[in-house]
């Protein structure tokens, strides 16, 4: 189902409809950057990542690193986007002590790619209850900037151009999203997106992910008001709270009988506001042109077609998947599709588990997205860590599954046993072997057990026997204590129903 | 013994290769020319020892029998060429003391290849003029004299280039034609210069002026020299993303003068009226001279003539206002930082001291014609009349395979007298930018001299890669033209 947001600001005078698209800026993964063989790696030492190209000396020029054109076109297309097939690099000129060039070398013109989409939804646990489609404008490929340092020295600033020509994708919205919770879906999603593909980490902590956000407010149903930017904005709950802050902004000095200024503002994440940086009247003039550096982009049908193939499945794809072919809820499978991370390690879970226990993915895929979401991903919490520093890898989660799954233990046991595993590192086989924990399905021992609780509990098995139904619960929990949880749990419930006729 | 400065690069090759001299001994030659002419002011940096230790790797070469296609030679290099160890300027004083930690692909192949450096050779200040008057290291002189006594340009931006070949200082230089930066300085002295297609020659580690129009090019005195010199200058890179992936053809070896079965185009947009009747005559002859060389002569139309030189004067400083941004006093070059500057005081100030006049204007130029609301009438517009020109080259010829014109609308002329009147400068670009637009290869060789003994230069332009037809007809033009006149020493 598709939703219209009913996000309203009350104003004194009324309600206003708050109109946000974003740019955002995303640092393509690759090894090295745009135009220079240089390294791209987080955090490295100032100025230890940087080309003579990166540093604009005399007489350099930029090659464009095919690396990074694929990936902004695998990103077009699992956008739904246009890949044009032209494309072409233009200069976006100014000054600034961390633009070595005094140009950014940028797609204004020709970007690589052109309109596409993005489904978000509104509700996690529900996810078809409330869908919406945000437009993509277009995708382009441009230099990153390197970065002042104004820390280093009393009165003057350093420069570390390690970041300096860096790849970044930016993605511009349509202006489609009415709410803070709007944006954020989407910029969550696109993230999704973004790490399924590969091309993006999404990391938005350390800015290789970042958004310019475009709003405006109007009456509803009214022309499109005046926008103002807000740069660089590096979290999903900031771009909200810069969302929410900037429209009650505008309401408020709309409804004083002021007017919007086109402008570009900052966000504060400290104050969780944002304030202006520089008016349209002193924005500068970047007299854009093309690159004559460099040679239009041409792209061919085999280099589409490679970065087609390379294309992985999906996320709404595979949450389809899920639902459709592995019959999991809808909620679980868009917790397990949120993280392409997390789909990976589903998957192999549940590949091995099948493989296993011999039966088919669908067979088991249900009791191991409810192992995965509860019970591993309890666990790492408690111990603050990640699927990828996970303790236990998939296949030593299927192979404890696959004890469940046989009967070999309860699920209680399981339990214990994944415990420590977590602590040893052992694989779970050899833990209910060394520890004895295998459950019993020997109905020789479950009968003396079972004839030893009703004997000792003759009262109890009076008052059952009147019609207090519930007493079997406690009849199966003595049993089972009596057994050291290893009974297996069937078969001393078909025992009891036997014996208290 | 024979003066060794007077021969040709193929004759010092030859003649080193046969043992007739050592290559020490023709470096030490030149090199005593070079210190002796201080007056021409053709070098920026003279580099003797690095000549010298060439020479030497030569000599050894020798001795051990692995010789190399330039072995023995020694040239000189413009000062746009990025050379590993030795300052760089562009004639600029924003880059004075920058030591590049890389050799351009161009020089580097020529050291490769043999060659020695001689030094860096003076210049307009980033190729831009055509005087030599706007180097910030002083005007290069001439050594040819006007007949009052007068200093005459050596033409520009490749006057150090020119100036250095014409008065005996070294055999060959390289230049570098961004509008006619190599053929104009050779018809002022009386020397040949070629221009390839671009994308022959890789730009990389060359400072840049306009790229889509910046061309590495040789600079010699005869037609076969500047064959020798651009086979060991040319080849793709990957590192210039504009550089034809092409193999280089043996330029030398296809030489020829035998015209039979070509067609010569004569454009007649390049006779306006008022043609310096001089010029005119020349021309004439070399119409004479290619038919006697058996070429068919035929009248070709390059009807958007008119409009190269003022596309010109808008795509190029476009292109230099931005290729020049990065020359802000923050990374190398020169940093004028007054007390209390901001940044963008800084920049101010490095800017205003660290350019010259004409590059500033350039810069303005180039800045306006970018800028919001003026883009479309004049940047785009001057690519589409770009285009046009090309389109006439492409047109003409399908009725030709080269074309002759005179290379510049006069002879050299005396420093100082145009400074004045940039337009008046401008207008020296007129025959040589049409073919800079159309990016096709194009040659300047000596003609003949004016009645005031100056030399004046022809030029032949030819289709894109037809190098070897350029040099070929310029070859057949030589001969017939039989110019071996040469400035008396003064200096």
């Amino acid at each position: 189902m598709t939703t219209t947001s009913s996000y309203r600001i009350q104003g004194a005078t009324g309600e206003w409809e708050v109109v946000i698209g974003l740019e955002v800026h995303a640092q393509i993964t690759t090894q090295s950057k745009l135009f220079s063989g240089a390294a791209t790696a987080f955090g490295a030492e100032p100025n230890t990542q940087v080309s003579l190209v990166d540093a604009a000396m005399p007489g350099m020029l930029p090659v464009p690193n095919r690396e990074c054109i694929a990936q902004a076109v695998r990103t077009g297309m699992a956008l739904n986007a246009q890949i044009n097939r032209y494309s072409r690099f233009d200069r976006k000129n100014y000054f600034y002590a961390d633009l070595p060039q005094g140009y950014q070398i940028s797609q204004l013109y020709h970007p690589i790619v052109g309109e596409g989409e993005i489904e978000v939804t509104l509700d996690e646990k529900n996810p078809e209850s409330a869908r919406k489609t945000i437009g993509i404008e277009r995708l382009h490929v441009e230099q990153d900037a390197g970065k002042l340092m104004h820390d280093q020295h009393p009165t003057r600033s350093y420069v570390d151009l390690n970041r300096s020509g860096v790849a970044l994708m930016e993605i511009v919205s349509r202006p489609d999203m009415r709410s803070p919770a709007e944006a954020g879906a989407y910029l969550r999603k696109l993230r999704t997106i973004l790490r399924y593909v590969g091309s993006c980490d999404g990391n938005m902590e350390e800015g290789s992910m970042r958004a310019d956000v475009n709003v405006s407010v109007r009456r509803p149903g009214e022309e499109l008001g005046t926008r103002t930017e807000t740069k660089n904005v590096n979290s999903v709950r900031f771009v909200m709270a810069a969302i929410e802050q900037e429209a009650s902004r505008q309401v408020d000095v709309l409804e004083s009988g002021g007017r919007i200024i086109q402008e570009t503002r900052l966000f504060d994440p400290d104050k969780m506001e944002t304030r202006s940086m520089r008016s349209k009247e002193d924005a500068h003039d970047y007299r854009y042109f093309p690159d004559p550096d460099l040679l239009p982009l041409e792209l061919e049908d085999a280099f589409l077609e490679e970065c087609r193939a390379s294309l992985p499945e999906l996320p709404d794809a595979k949450r389809h998947r899920y639902e459709n072919a592995l019959g999991l809820s809808a909620y679980n499978a868009a917790v397990l599709t949120a993280e392409a991370e997390t789909a990976r390690w589903f998957e192999a879970l549940v590949a091995e588990s099948a493989k296993a226990a011999g039966k088919s993915e669908a067979d088991v895929a249900k009791a191991a997205a409810n192992w995965l979401l509860s019970e591993l991903f309890g666990a790492l919490n408690r111990l603050g860590k990640t699927l990828d520093t996970s303790p236990v890898n998939p296949a030593q989660g299927a192979e404890l599954l696959g004890l469940i799954a046989d009967g070999t233990i309860s699920g209680t046991i399981a339990k214990q046993v994944f415990e420590i595993m977590l602590d040893t590192g052992d694989p779970a086989g050899k833990i209910v072997e060394e520890r004895g924990l295998k459950q019993t399905s020997d109905t020789g021992a479950i009968d003396a057990a079972v004839a030893k609780i009703l004997a000792d509990n003759a009262d109890k098995v009076e008052q059952y026997k009147a019609g207090k139904e519930a007493l079997f619960g406690f009849f199966v929990g003595q049993t089972m204590k009596a057994m050291q949880g290893k009974a297996n749990p069937q078969v001393v419930n078909e025992v009891l129903r036997k014996a208290l006729g | 013994m024979t003066d060794l400065t007077n021969l040709t690069v193929a004759e010092i090759r030859d003649g080193f290769r046969d043992g007739e001299f050592s290559a020490r001994e023709v470096t030490e030659a030149f090199s005593a020319n070079i210190a002796a002419a201080k007056t021409l002011n053709a070098f920026i940096v003279e580099t003797p020892d690095a000549a010298l230790a060439a020479a030497d790797a030569a000599d050894a070469a020798r001795a051990s029998g692995a010789l190399k296609p330039l072995s023995g030679v020694p040239i000189g290099m413009k000062d746009l060429f990025c050379t590993q160890g030795t300052q760089t300027t562009a004639a600029s004083h924003i880059l004075e003391g920058f030591v590049p930690q890389y050799e351009s692909t161009v020089s580097a192949k020529l050291w490769s290849a043999g060659a020695g450096m001689l030094g860096k050779l003076n210049m307009d200040q980033f190729a831009m003029g055509s005087s030599n008057e706007t180097s910030a290291f002083g005007n290069v002189v001439s050594p040819w004299k006007a007949a009052d006594g007068k200093a005459l340009t050596p033409g520009g931006s490749s006057g150090g280039s020119s100036s250095a070949i014409a008065a005996r200082l070294c055999p060959a230089a390289t230049g570098t034609d961004t509008g006619g930066s190599i053929r104009q300085p050779a018809s002022f002295t009386g020397i040949s210069g070629i221009k390839p297609t671009y994308g022959r020659c890789s730009r990389w580690g060359i400072v840049a002026f306009a790229s889509s129009l910046d061309q590495a090019g040789a600079m010699a005195r005869t037609v076969r020299d500047n064959a020798i010199l651009l086979e060991n200058m040319a080849g793709f890179d990957p590192k210039d993303s504009t550089s034809l992936d092409l193999p280089v053809p043996q330029w030398e070896a296809g030489l020829s003068s035998d015209l039979r079965g070509k067609k010569v185009g004569i454009p007649k947009e390049y006779r306006p009226d008022g043609l310096n009747p001089e010029i005119a005559a020349l021309w004439d002859k070399g119409v004479a001279w290619l038919k006697d060389a058996g070429a068919e002569i035929v009248d070709v139309s390059l009807p958007h003539t008119q409009y190269a030189l003022p596309t010109y004067y808008i795509i190029a400083p476009a292109e230099a206002s931005s290729n020049l941004a990065r020359y802000d006093g923050v990374r190398y070059g020169q940093r004028v930082l007054p007390d209390g500057a901001g940044l963008q005081d800084m920049y101010a100030a490095t800017r205003a001291a660290g350019f010259g006049d004409e590059v500033k204007r350039r810069i303005m130029i180039g800045t306006y014609v970018l800028s919001a609301g003026f883009y479309d009438a004049y940047y785009t517009q001057a690519c589409k009349v770009r285009t046009l020109i090309a389109r006439d080259f492409e047109q003409a010829f399908t009725q030709c395979d080269l074309l002759l014109t005179p290379t510049a609308p006069s002879a050299a002329f005396a420093l100082g007298e145009k400074q004045a009147d940039p337009l008046a400068m401008y207008l020296n670009d007129v025959f040589t930018v049409p073919a800079s637009l159309a990016g096709l290869p194009a040659m300047s060789l000596p003609g003949g001299l004016d009645s005031a003994g100056l030399p004046l230069g022809l030029q032949i332009i030819g289709r894109p890669l037809d190098e070897q037809g350029v040099l070929n007809a310029s070859l057949a033009l030589e001969e017939r033209a039989g110019f071996t006149a040469r400035a008396e020493k003064w200096w």
